[in-house]
């Protein structure tokens, strides 16, 4: 780990100032992404902010049949809100399969989707619902807000402040997880929702896309058996020691139709 | 029996200290002075150094000194030896120069160059990076395949066509006659793959040189400290052994990796008398992953001949065996020595022939990993065996059981070199099948296919050969060190006992174990027994810990040495009670004078050694302290039968073990909580070897799976709760008749959980699945 300058913020427009006041500042949540890459060295921010202290960032709401989680809220929090698992089960189910406890108690929401890794879960979940996400400037839809590999729609010091997922009338979330890392090599979030069906894969390519054949599918019957036969499209997909296009773009087709089932 | 004595399942002495926190580990050792090293090491796997400029590196903060492979050599120290000759047919193996740090040539990724000494590990990583290394990156060959292909890039010089072997062991003319009669041939190819160790304490050491004696001690995480004291003082660094101390505390598992004598070691010792302040260097996992020396890595093509009944007339074998870049300590007999021995398994095939070329390749060395040799020999026997089962439609228990060594043959003498010197294969097959219900199989399976999911059921009727070992056999065979094991009972003035042992723990519970041999014999308390392992300067000597010898061996040295101790104990009980020696009666600590109710207890007896105030002091010396060194007459050979059961789901590929029962013959049993623990520790390598662990690298050279991001381990939601039992067939040349069950677990295991892989797949047409066996792999059979 390479020297920076450690900062304690106290407030959203505390950690903002001392963001814009680094030469390469960066932003710190549970520090679960971050400071594996700053001990290998892979990153040499100027300053780090840390998000820890600011209370208003932490916690969970339901109001208006929405579901809106600070961006410090723990995915331990998520999966054993009650709250959230009446509201939105299928969102707790997927916070309790991430990582590790360890993990589980250290990572955040806003950590999560600031970092779009392309195996997250949360992703999934954001896209599958149509959620929004809060920042301390704006309001950013998810099909707007995940926008490449490690890439969003944030722009240089934006804060994410909270996401607010709207309760769907069903969901769920299938994961076949990476054997090694346990992220997902294909995720699979399917929700019927006032807008329509949305299915959208994580883990399949280098970054959260939704399935637009398979909802289109859906929105014909919403049963497992509309999708028989379908699979997702090699042509754009991951290929790595764990698995090929081949492989993901069939798991997309098998963890959607559990999805749908689980759907119930 | 005292109730902490030999049989009972006493909890682990040393488990309140790891639990709370407070072993002491050579990371936690902190000297004062230290400084620390960081190791330059090559990204490239196969490279010429064209310079290394050290000069910008020591003009920054706190660097102490840097040392380059120019430095080791101008010193004209030795290169890293390795232990063990194996010669081939056309004569010795080719055994090239292993420097410390690299001069010339790196040959893996990972192999260092050079070590940058400063006052923080943060000092000396921020100016390991500004060495400027100027690389000429040369091709690589990083499997076997790549390195036994016409011109390959030549890892060593010295071995044309990277080959440091080409061995063999049996008669081939006699063994393809044996196949001409055969009624049946089963031909198999098969992967053993690849493995990282994974310690859970990555390698670490701290050396410190000390001016006035001309000292050196090394805090090493090591499995023998003597072996290393005797290499790397003998061998590298030129240094006697009263001028050289070596100390491997606490030591968070080492599965075999910590074995070897590694260059860090040498480097560090080294440089330590050069700066003449400790020097402390622990590697970071990711460096554990490409210097640690891997497992495995075995390509084999077997072929077993039988008769219309099933039984085996002959078995022959083809294997290339990876050796990495260098030959590590070991690493030349595991393929050949403890595993074409070992191919009769539990079988009376009588015709046998093996032949091993082990190939260089531009990777991480291979030596020894938890069963060494014998795990990729079982893989061999039990795959092969199944698979002929299914072949010529012969249930495998049955099968087996036409071919298994009977109970009343032994000592049996395979074809393959070994003498088995007791075992119930039938017995532990039965027990296995039982607790397994095998013959509920069928029913299960209906009731899988029911729900879309495929089962299978495996079998590995394992054999291993154990408490390495014989010192004339291994020194026939090669070795270049006897193996027997020293034991030192250090009775106290007040009837406490200290024991030293030559054997080392770093997590098999020689604490506990040892001190119940100790309460047992000595009639004491558990808790007046110490037992200190893992220091030259405390212990007389040593060969350390691994092959599952620590009991059988150094267990036998333990009851040797209380042997010498019963025997003056019984001399001065015999003075102080004024009665003949010949009718002294020993038990439950106290001595007595047969058939008379006089006695006196072992803490008098002590006493009295010590303060020999009346004592018969012409015929006997004070003090209660006797050492043994124990020899073994042959190689310990547990054996027993793990069945797995599995369930495949088609639609992604995805194994799950649903259920594993093993039943195993260790000979008698000290401590049957730390041998199920053992045992259960062993089935999830295996099963990570099986299902999880694949150690890969790009043609480049580059490791593939360098973090557990990429390298899968078994975690606990892998396997489900094990049934394990002994039965038990007691060694019948070592005092304690035990055999050893520290490897047990990874050897028989892979096997079972592939077999029973194969046995789901089959129905689909799946005839080959290599390991391990992840979804993506099998989801890809199922649909090729
Ligand atoms: C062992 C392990 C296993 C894991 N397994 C999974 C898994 O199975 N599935 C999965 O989805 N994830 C997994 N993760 C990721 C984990 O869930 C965390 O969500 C992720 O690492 C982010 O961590 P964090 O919240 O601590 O953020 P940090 O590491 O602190 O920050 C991550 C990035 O987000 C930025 N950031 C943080 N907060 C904000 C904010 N409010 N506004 C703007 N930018 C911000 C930071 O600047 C940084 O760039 C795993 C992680 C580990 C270490």
């Amino acid at each position: 780990m390479h020297d920076f300058t450690y900062h304690a913020a106290s407030s959203v427009a505390d950690a903002a100032a001392k963001v814009a006041g680094g030469e390469d500042a960066v932003l710190m949540a549970g520090g679960m992404t971050l400071l594996p890459t700053l001990k290998q060295r892979l990153a040499q921010p100027s300053d780090v902010v840390d998000l820890s202290g600011v209370a208003d960032l932490r916690g969970i709401r339901v109001e208006g049949g929405a579901v809106t989680v600070g961006a410090m809220t723990v995915h331990d929090a998520v999966a054993n809100s009650p709250e959230v698992a009446a509201a939105i089960p299928a969102l707790a189910a997927l916070a309790g399969h991430i990582g590790d406890p360890q993990v589980r108690n250290r990572g955040t929401i806003g950590g999560s989707i600031a970092n779009n890794d392309p195996a997250a879960d949360y992703p999934a979940a954001l896209v599958g619902l149509g959620a929004t996400v809060c920042t301390d400037r704006r309001e950013i839809a998810a099909d707007e807000f995940f926008t490449g590999m490690f890439e969003t729609a944030l722009d240089e010091g934006e804060i994410v402040t909270s996401v607010r997922f709207p309760a769907p009338a069903a969901a769920a979330y299938m994961k076949f997880p990476n054997p090694a890392s346990r992220y997902a090599i294909v995720g699979v979030f399917v929700a019927r929702t006032t807008g329509g069906v949305r299915v959208a894969v994580t883990g399949a390519a280098s970054c959260v896309y939704r399935e637009s054949a398979m909802e289109a599918a859906l929105e014909g019957g919403f049963s497992a058996s509309a999708l028989d036969g379908m699979t997702a499209s090699a042509d754009d997909l991951n290929e790595d020691i764990h698995a090929s296009a081949e492989y993901r773009a069939h798991l997309v087709g098998v963890m959607a139709r559990r999805a749908v089932a689980a759907c119930g | 029996m005292p109730k902490d004595g030999i049989g009972a399942s006493v909890k682990r002495k040393e488990d309140y200290r790891f639990i709370t926190g407070q072993g002491a580990y050579t990371d936690d050792i902190d000297r004062p002075g230290q400084t620390h090293a960081v190791f330059v090491r090559s990204p490239h796997a196969h490279a010429r150094i064209a310079s290394v400029d050290t000069g910008a590196a020591a003009a920054m903060p706190g660097v102490v000194k840097i040392l380059t492979g120019a430095d080791y050599a101008a010193d004209g120290l030795g290169g890293l030896p390795c232990g063990w000759q194996v010669t081939g047919k056309d004569g010795p193996m080719v055994e090239p120069a292993h420097p410390p740090l690299a001069v010339d040539r790196v040959r893996h990724v990972g192999d260092q160059l050079a070590v940058v000494i400063a006052n923080s590990a943060a000092e000396a990583r921020d100016a390991a990076e500004a060495v400027a290394v100027e690389y000429e990156p040369l091709a690589a060959a990083a499997s076997i395949e790549a390195a036994l292909s016409p011109g390959a890039p030549q890892v060593h010089d010295e071995a044309p066509g990277n080959l440091c072997y080409d061995w063999e062991i049996g008669d081939r003319a006699d063994v393809d006659a044996a196949f001409a009669g055969a009624h049946h041939v089963t031909r198999i190819e098969l992967v053993n793959n690849r493995l990282v160790p994974n310690a859970m304490e990555p390698r670490a050491a701290v050396a410190e040189y000390d001016r006035a004696t001309r000292e050196y001690t090394l805090y090493t995480t090591s499995q023998n400290p003597h072996v290393i004291r005797l290499l790397m003082g003998a061998f590298v660094l030129q240094l006697p052994e009263h001028r050289l101390r070596v100390v491997a505390p606490d030591v968070g598992g080492g599965f075999g990796s910590k074995i070897f004598h590694y260059a860090e070691e040498a480097i560090l010792t080294w440089a330590a008398g050069k700066v003449a302040r400790p020097i402390k260097w622990t590697a970071e996992r990711a460096e554990s992953f490409v210097t640690d020396a891997h497992g495995r890595d075995h390509v084999t093509v077997a072929e077993l001949a039988l008769d219309a009944d099933g039984k085996f007339l002959g078995l022959k074998v083809d294997t290339r065996a990876n050796m990495g870049a260098y030959l590590s300590t070991f690493a030349p007999c595991v393929p050949t020595y403890l595993y074409a021995t070992l191919l009769a398994g539990q079988y009376t095939t009588p015709k046998i022939w093996c032949g091993v070329q082990a190939v260089f390749t531009h990777t991480v060395p291979v030596d020894a990993y938890r069963g060494a040799g014998r795990p990729e020999a079982t893989f061999v026997v039990e795959r092969i065996v199944e698979t002929a089962a299914h072949e010529m439609g012969i249930d495998p228990a049955e099968l087996r059981r036409r071919n298994f060594v009977p109970a009343d043959a032994f000592p049996y003498q395979t074809p393959v070199a070994l003498v088995y010197d007791s075992g119930d294969y039938e017995g532990t097959l039965a027990a296995a099948l039982a607790s397994a219900d095998y013959d509920g199989f069928g029913a299960r399976r209906a009731e899988s296919e029911a729900r879309g999911r495929l089962r299978g059921i495996g079998l590995s009727a394992y054999i291993e050969a154990c408490g390495i070992a014989p010192s004339a056999v291994v020194g026939s065979l090669g070795a270049r060190a006897g193996l027997y094991e020293c034991g030192e009972v250090r009775v106290h003035p007040t009837g406490s006992v200290t024991f030293f042992t030559g054997t080392h723990s770093h997590g098999q519970g020689h604490e506990t174990t040892f001190a119940q041999i100790i309460a047992e014999r000595l009639g004491v308390d558990i808790d007046a027994v110490e037992v200190v392992h893992g220091d030259t300067a405390k212990i007389p000597f040593g060969m350390g810990t691994y092959g599952s010898r620590s009991l059988a061996v150094g267990g036998s040295a333990l009851a040797r040495a209380l042997d010498k101790v019963e025997t003056k104990a019984k001399r001065i009980a015999a003075h102080l009670m004024e009665a003949s020696e010949a009718d002294i009666e020993f038990a439950d600590g106290q001595f007595t004078v047969a058939g008379t109710d006089r006695s006196v207890g072992f803490g008098d007896v002590a006493l009295t050694a010590y303060v020999p105030h009346n004592y018969p002091i012409e015929e006997l010396e004070p003090g209660l302290d006797e050492t043994a060194y124990y020899d073994p007459a042959n190689f310990t050979f547990p054996a027993g039968c793990h069945v797995c059961e599995v369930e495949v789901d088609p639609e992604t590929g995805a194994v799950e073990i649903v259920n594993f029962a093993a039943s195993d013959d260790f000979g008698n049993v000290i401590n049957p909580m730390i041998v199920e623990g053992q045992v259960h520790g062993g089935i999830v390598q295996g099963v990570g070897q099986a299902l999880l662990e694949g150690c890969v690298y790009d043609d480049e050279g580059q490791l593939a799976t360098g973090s557990y991001m990429d390298y899968t381990m078994p975690r606990a939601d892998d396997v489900p709760s094990f049934t394990v039992s002994t039965r038990t067939t007691p060694c019948p040349h070592n005092p304690l008749g035990v055999k050893g069950c520290g490897e047990a677990g990874a050897i028989a295991a892979p096997a079972a959980v592939m077999n029973a892989v194969h046995d789901a797949l089959g129905s689909r047409g799946v005839s080959r699945i290599d390991m391990p066996a992840t979804p993506a792999r099998v989801w890809q059979a199922l649909n090729a």
